[in-house]
């Protein structure tokens, strides 16, 4: 299978994962989405990093944009790359991210560190 | 100082994210037995994706920009740094989220047991 093709499965395994398996459902939840927005924003930021300084490079046949090129940065933008990193990447970064989620979710759920809660920021009074 | 370059990128996601466990008191570390559970899955599942990428060609590595230092099925230590380091990052983003919105349902309340 190629990358994409892994990635996709990926994504669709931790999609069942959180809905059917743990049942934590978060993907229905604002808090997953709001968590996953910035997440995302500075993903593209790391990810370009890698990718856009050749630390990691991929093979145009596993993914839908072209091969890395050996010497110098892939494209920022096109050729199946956002962020100099290939698409491919967005589904792998959200199947660690919502795997990792829901089990902190599943856990707590359990009984397992529940508490102490999180919050109240330093800037608001609170218990 | 090269070989460094992977895990430099590692520390400044953890220097992104880690000044929420005081700022927001998002108390994830404290909960560390919790994350522990969280993570290690995730490192298992993702290892193997690395492993069969890798023996693929899938993708590959600078090896001037890695520390040198690899797991079975050739994958780079960094690798599995990064498979803690991005869910440690997560679960902070995600409860800094909650402790600015504690009411927004996260599911793992003592009433969403299952019984």
């Amino acid at each position: 299978m190629t990358y994409t093709g892994v990635a996709v499965v990926a994504v669709l395994l931790m999609v069942v994962v959180d809905m059917w398996v743990v049942r934590t459902r978060l993907l229905g939840r604002r808090v997953f989405w709001t968590a996953y927005a910035i997440i995302a924003f500075f993903q593209l930021v790391t990810n370009g990093m890698f990718t856009g300084f050749g630390i990691v490079r991929y093979d145009g046949e596993a993914i839908l944009g072209s091969t890395s090129p050996s010497e110098g940065a892939p494209p920022f933008l096109g050729d199946g790359r956002i962020a100099f990193a290939p698409a491919e990447d967005l589904l792998f970064g959200f199947a660690l991210v919502l795997l990792s989620l829901s089990l902190w979710v599943f856990w707590g759920r359990r009984g397992v560190e529940r508490t102490p809660m999180s919050g109240p920021p330093v800037w608001r009074r609170g218990p | 100082m090269a070989r460094l370059s992977y895990v430099a990128i590692l520390a400044f996601v953890m220097a992104g994210c880690l000044w929420l466990e005081v700022a927001l008191r998002t108390r994830v570390l404290r909960r560390w037995r919790r994350l522990a559970l969280s993570i290690l899955p995730a490192v298992v599942v993702f290892f193997l994706w690395d492993v069969y990428a890798v023996a693929q060609g899938h993708w590959w590595f600078d090896t001037e920009r890695i520390l040198g230092v690899y797991l079975p099925g050739s994958v780079p230590l960094d690798e599995i740094l990064f498979f803690i380091a991005i869910p440690i990052a997560s679960i902070l983003t995600f409860e800094a989220v909650r402790s600015v919105k504690p009411h927004w349902p996260v599911g793992d309340a003592a009433e969403d047991e299952t019984p």
